[in-house]
């Protein structure tokens, strides 16, 4: 990170002026720091041999050398594939038809805001699709080409694609602004697919797609060592609470199967959520188990093509039906869940087992009509309607040290709509809670910049530069109310916002929604927290370092 | 440039029946034979379009959301139901606001930055100045359009002259001066000052999307010219209008030239917007981001081209490979036999 600017100089360097030249004539930058690495040759073999045909070539390539090995059929083998998918995707064939160019999306992509780069307006993102769309396959363009922003597809073309639709991060803000909805999320996805078929992809999303694969996760953690994880975790959450409680694994005969995105089990600060949940569901004593071979339920196939989308996803059902579990609770992941909402069912109902059913709180009884089809319920909806019917036993004042401000990922903000259930949660387990600016959360929300497989270093001075809405609108709160916490309800969220934080905000942490549930949940009368989750003093507490005991050995 | 290229391809259009109306027999050929193919191809065009939109598969319900979905408690956590509809009724609801009344527009944002105090600063005010300008254009065109049907229907229907009215209702000049001529004009200027001065949307632009602007801004000022100082015999355009519906040509010599250029233009128009970005008008009742409602977790959903073959990664390959750490977890087996070590198997 030593070569990424300050914070003052960086923003210094943003210019919203288009430069002098053409888009079409003004080169693509290719140094190092402009892409991710692409993917290992072992990864691609290992997909290719689960879903052949969807990969290109496997071979070893550079971006920034000159030749990317491409097959030398690349262009028909591209040109097909747009030919095919605009026959499946009505939105790709609208969408590539009716953009007006008025520009309403323009200043909407954070990669717009922090970067001034043209390229990275929605608009010019997309165009970099329509122009070879009216190149190839309409007669106007065929024969106007310039006059109507038209070309044909050549390996420039393509190499651009590989800048600029990794850098996008699928978060539909522009989609919301565009008078006809235009989605260059949804583009974006094309053109991967697309790249996809030759061969270009990126490590950082390629091995987790096969990690999930094979280990159900996609950190690759195999089933004992995600056996000692949750292990340690119930260690500490001993440490913290006293209690000790069930973690129940790949077991059968449960009413519910959690799955939660795998981020959760292994990264700090999602670790301290995990804890959460275990914590709640101990308390609750839920009729629940999770699974190791069921243990990502963030979507990284969603990042490539949708068969590997839906390949990743099936594993849910058939875990459940495995298991025996009548429906599915989700944790807080952002792909994840726009996967589970607009996707699930329609992809995988036919796998789905006989037993499973509505979801139905076992606790309130409350019976959820709107997760019918998928037989999947999110955790903030679980919560909030346990807290609504008073079944928590909760005592904010435990996280009255922080300040805390929430922010809405955008696959549930934006791809479901999920907005006032996690505030409401946050809300009843906090006293002191801020919102971020109004052009700025809900679903106008902004992107962490490191979503749809981008959170990775390799790009970390683009992945900044994203980052400056989100940032300044916590700096924003953070000098306005003292914020020094900002939760959310993603575990990609909970990576990527800390470098942001740092970078832009310096001084706020980043927390999950149910680790702030867990400090405030109190398990039984008279129950006394020292510390939280993390296993920090509470206000009150810092000299018990030296002789503290849990507080159930004083009982004794 | 583009803007230059798109201008000066109108003036040609412009002259094409300046001068091609003047030989006699060329009169019908632009009253009748230019008119009709241009519609032809309008309708043909059109139709061929949306079919090809309609026969692309709708797999998936991805409406973007822009509010509160439909939650179990619908109390506590009330639902935007115009942003993020669930049902038909809604969705038809968030559909005509944004064919009315330009919704999604109607939220526009500008960013701008700043050198705050000690950091920087991202602003964000509303901008409505394209929604503004969109809707003065679109909103007069419409309704300019409208009154055109008195040229085409007889008796002429209640609501072309109660339009009429309303439009002339500020009774300017003789003829009295239409407020969406006016409108229209002023409307595809300030579009065109727009796509001009703002730096961003100019370097986006095409010549496709200069042309269209001055080629309406052409039909609208050659209509102008024509019913306010040429004031041109309207019996006669009836008479030939009517002749068209009715499929009995016939060419009035009363007719002047102007109306033949504007006819003329008229017929660009039509012929040009299959083929252009025109089509967002119809496109925007297919989009579907906006057109579906957001119902896909409560309801179930066919795409058409699912793949049943795609099977997850199987449970018992899954155990096989990793059955023996798994039993040495604690960690529960299927089949007992993974668990065991290759060597103890013997
Ligand atoms: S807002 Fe929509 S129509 Fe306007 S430029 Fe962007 S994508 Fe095109
Ligand atoms: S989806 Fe998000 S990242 Fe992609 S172009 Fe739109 S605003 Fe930018």
């Amino acid at each position: 990170m030593s070569d990424i600017p300050k914070a003052d100089e960086l923003f210094k360097s943003i210019d919203y002026n288009p430069p002098a030249t053409g888009w079409m004539e003004t080169p693509v930058d290719f140094s190092p720091g402009n892409w991710c690495y692409p993917a290992k040759p072992e990864k691609m073999e290992y997909m290719e041999s689960k879903l052949p045909g969807l990969w290109g070539p496997v071979r070893e390539w550079n971006p920034g050398e000159e030749d990317w090995k491409l097959p030398a059929n690349w262009k028909e083998i591209v040109v097909n594939g747009f030919k095919e998918r605009l026959g499946k995707f009505r939105s790709l064939k609208v969408f590539m038809d009716i953009c007006v160019r008025c520009g309403a999306c323009a200043d909407k992509c954070h990669f717009f805001i922090g970067s001034g780069d043209p390229k990275n307006m929605p608009v010019l993102r997309a165009e970099l699709m329509r122009s070879v769309y009216r190149g190839e396959f309409t007669v106007a363009g065929k024969i106007l080409s310039k006059l109507t922003g038209s070309r044909v597809m050549e390996e420039d073309v393509l190499k651009e694609w590989f800048i600029y639709f990794y850098q996008c991060t699928q978060c539909r803000r522009c989609s919301l602004y565009c008078p006809y909805g235009i989605d260059t999320a949804e583009m974006t996805m094309m053109a991967r697919e697309l790249m996809h078929l030759v061969g270009l992809n990126t490590n950082w999303i390629m091995e987790p797609v096969s990690n999930c694969n094979i280990t159900g996760n996609h950190l690759g953690i195999q089933p004992h060592a995600f056996a000692d994880i949750v292990e340690f975790m119930v260690d500490d959450i001993e440490e913290v609470t006293g209690r000790r409680v069930k973690a129940p694994l790949n077991e059968k005969g449960h009413e519910i199967l959690f799955i939660t995105p795998s981020g959760d089990v292994f990264a700090d600060p999602g670790i301290y959520t995990f804890m959460g949940y275990l914590l709640l569901f101990d308390y609750l004593d839920l009729d629940y188990t999770m699974s190791t071979y069921a243990s990502e339920g963030g979507n990284f196939g969603s990042f490539t093509n949708n068969e590997t989308m839906k390949k990743l996803n099936a594993k849910m059902y058939a875990e459940a039906n495995r298991l025996g579990c009548k429906w599915i609770l989700g944790g807080e992941c952002g792909h994840m869940w726009r996967v589970v909402h607009q996707y699930m069912d329609t992809m995988n109902a036919d796998i789905q087992g006989s037993q499973m059913a509505t979801p139905k709180s076992p606790i309130t009884g409350t019976v959820f009509d709107t997760a019918a089809a998928t037989k999947m319920l999110h955790i903030t909806e679980f919560t909030a309607d346990l807290i609504k019917n008073n079944k928590l036993k909760l005592d904010p004042s435990r996280n009255d040290h922080l300040k805390v401000t929430f922010h809405d990922s955008c696959n549930p903000a934006r791809g479901m709509g999920l907005l006032d259930e996690p505030r409401y949660v946050i809300k009843n387990v906090c006293n002191n809670f801020y919102e971020m600016p109004p052009a700025t959360i809900r679903e106008q929300t902004f992107c962490c910049a490191g979503g749809s497989g981008l959170n990775t270093d390799e790009i970390m001075e683009i992945r900044l530069r994203g980052g400056l809405p989100r940032g300044n609108a916590l700096r924003h709160v953070q000098e306005k109310h003292g914020v020094n916490t900002m939760a959310c309800i993603c575990a990609i969220d909970r990576a990527t916002l800390i470098p942001l934080a740092d970078y832009w905000a310096p001084g706020v942490t980043i927390t999950g929604t149910h680790e702030l549930v867990a400090n405030a949940l109190v398990l039984e009368e008279g129950e006394e927290r020292k510390m939280d989750m993390r296993q920090e003093y509470l206000p009150g507490f810092e000299d018990e370092e030296d002789d503290w005991t849990p507080p159930n050995m004083e009982d004794a | 440039m583009n803007a230059l290229y798109s201008l000066l391809f109108v003036f040609l259009l412009v002259l094409i029946p300046l001068f091609g109306v003047d030989a006699a027999h060329l009169r019908t050929f632009f009253g009748v034979c230019i008119p009709t193919t241009a519609f032809i191809i309008f309708i043909v065009g059109f139709a061929y379009k949306v079919i090809t939109w309609g026969r692309s598969a709708v797999p998936f319900r991805i409406p973007t959301t822009g509010g509160q979905f439909k939650s179990f408690d619908p109390e506590m956590f009330p639902q935007n139901k115009l942003d993020c509809p669930q049902t038909g009724a809604q969705t038809f609801f968030r559909m005509v606001l944004e064919v009315f009344a330009f919704r999604s527009l109607f939220r526009n944002t500008a960013v701008s930055l700043h050198e705050g105090k000690d950091h920087p600063v991202v602003a964000y005010k509303s901008s409505k100045w394209l929604w503004l300008f969109a809707i003065t254009f679109h909103y007069s065109f419409f309704i300019v359009a409208l009154r055109h049907l008195r040229l085409f229907l007889e008796p002429i229907p209640f609501f072309v002259h109660g339009l009429e009215f309303v439009d002339g209702l500020l009774q300017i000049g003789a003829p009295t001066m239409y407020l969406t001529d006016v409108g229209l004009v002023v409307g595809v200027l300030l579009l065109f000052g727009r796509r001009m001065i703002n730096s961003r949307v100019n370097y986006i632009s095409y010549a496709s999307d200069f042309f269209p602007l001055f080629l309406i801004l052409a039909v609208a000022l050659s209509g102008i010219y024509m019913r306010y100082y040429d004031k041109v015999d309207i019996i006669a355009i009836k008479e030939l209008t009517m002749g068209l519906v009715t499929f009995h040509y016939h060419v009035p010599e009363a007719i002047s030239v102007s109306f033949f250029v504007h006819v003329f233009l008229v017929s660009c128009l039509m012929a040009y917007f299959p083929f252009s970005k025109l089509m967002h008008f119809p496109g925007v009742f297919l989009s579907p981001t906006r057109n579906l409602p957001n119902d896909s977790r409560a309801k179930h959903h066919v795409n058409p081209w699912n793949d049943p073959n795609i099977k997850p990664h199987a449970y018992a390959d899954y155990e096989k490979h990793f059955g023996v750490p798994m039993a040495e977890a604690g960690l529960p087996l299927d089949n007992p036999e993974n668990g065991k070590a290759p060597e103890e198997e013997a």
